[in-house]
């Protein structure tokens, strides 16, 4: 199971990818434009100056963007979690509840012995 | 007489007020209240709407979002021309630029509700700043110290077999790792009681926990409480495990009972979503409060 969770983001190019797909799926088209978007190039760049292959800092600063990219995508896909089935309290209809778990109200032709 | 002109008066003025405000109550409003009054009721409820969950909402009420360089060299966060300030009403302020990117961020990919519940960085960063509870280093460092009693990792089940075999193959690497890297003695147990710490071990993880400011120690002992192992936390943010990682060991009966009876999405996808967002905004506010300027040069001059 473990092996699973490791086979995921593994290269710089995957996580600096990553973490700019996030950025504008948040901001939408003026994405290239924030703080965050620059900052993200720039230290990237930056640590693709040093030779080294297993220097110390490239592994930190790979750790830090996957743990970034957690950060975003985790929170986006808690909300949307959040909006899907926890939200909404009052204003949802019957069949809509129902069918968050995968129900269908029953329905009688004749309609309901109450109904008029 | 006069006293009546005077009434008519004024009752014209207030019409024409109203009117007034009415017309021009977009610009007015943000103006009427003070700014720090009203940055400080929007913060003061960061705290309550947390604990009332999605319910309290605040409208977003800005626009743009940047960051400044203050006193101090301290980092402070601009919505639009107001400065966010704490819920305890201190002046919001973080030591390096990249932690104020990301909060900044944080505000700004709001949409046009705020959602505080998810701006955990912030959240983080008004604890460290205001400390409520005014606790003090050696306090949170004993509260940590006291979860390596209680260790998730340390407690083992006894059946079913396939749990059994899983909890051995998945968290013995990690504990050999930490009983290395640091030389301690933890072990583990599958007694209701765990597992006997013994008193070098604690020394030691507390003299290593002194070396942290109370800005990281602040995020680290969130850190612990969100996957409840100190050990974990440890593999975590000294950077052999990802957050991907230390989530999935954190939660193995749960991912185990997942693989045997299928996956809810509304309670276990939900859960796990929020425990790694919080545990990366906790890794992320550790290792960037941790971070000076002697190491950044270092990186630059390899």
């Amino acid at each position: 199971m473990l092996s699973v969770v490791m086979a995921a983001v593994t290269s710089p190019l995957r996580a600096c990818r990553g973490i700019l797909k996030e950025i504008r799926i948040a901001k939408g088209s003026g994405y290239r434009n924030t703080l965050v978007y620059k900052h993200v190039l720039e230290q990237f760049r930056r640590n693709q100056v040093t030779g080294a292959q297993f220097c110390r800092a490239r592994m930190d600063a790979l750790h830090a963007a996957r743990t970034y990219l957690c950060l975003l995508t985790s929170t986006r896909l808690h909300l949307r979690l959040h909006e899907r089935y926890h939200a909404h309290g009052g204003d949802r209809a019957l069949e809509q509840v129902a069918g968050l778990v995968g129900l269908r109200l029953p329905t009688q032709p004749g309609g309901k012995g109450w109904e008029t | 007489m006069t006293l009546t002109l005077i009434g008519i008066h004024s009752v014209k003025m207030l019409r024409n007020i109203c009117r007034y405000q009415r017309q021009f109550g977009q610009i007015i409003w943000p103006f009427y209240f003070p700014q720090e009054k009203r940055v400080r009721s929007l913060s003061t409820h960061l705290q309550k709407a947390r604990n009332a969950s999605a319910t309290t909402v605040r409208r977003k009420f800005y626009e743009n979002v940047s960051i400044s360089q203050g006193e101090g060299g301290l980092f402070e966060i601009n919505l639009d021309k107001r400065k966010l300030k704490t819920p305890g009403g201190k002046l919001f302020t973080v030591p390096n630029e990249a932690l104020a990117i990301a909060v900044a961020t944080e505000w700004d990919i709001q949409k046009d509700t705020l959602m505080f519940y998810t701006m955990h960085l912030t959240t983080l960063c008004n604890t460290a700043l205001d400390n409520p509870t005014q606790r003090t280093k050696e306090q949170m460092i004993s509260a940590a110290l006291k979860f390596l009693e209680t260790d998730t990792i340390c407690f083992r089940v006894e059946e079913p077999p396939g749990l059994v075999e899983l909890q051995r193959n998945e968290w013995d690497p990690v504990m050999n790792w930490i009983e290395q890297r640091y030389n301690v003695l933890i072990g583990s147990s599958s007694s209701i009681m765990g597992p006997q710490i013994p008193e070098e071990t604690k020394n030691t993880f507390k003299q290593h926990l002194n070396s942290y400011n109370l800005w990281s120690l602040t995020g680290f002992e969130y850190v612990i409480t969100q996957l409840k192992s100190l050990v974990l936390s440890f593999g975590l943010i000294d950077r052999h495990l990802s957050v991907e990682q230390a989530v999935v060991l954190s939660r193995l009966e749960e991912e185990y009972q997942i693989q045997r009876w299928g996956n809810v999405e509304w309670t276990h996808d939900y859960d796990m979503h929020e425990l790694q967002a919080r545990t990366a905004a906790g890794v992320m506010f550790v290792h960037l409060s941790t971070e000076s300027t002697a190491v950044k040069r270092k990186i630059l001059q390899d």
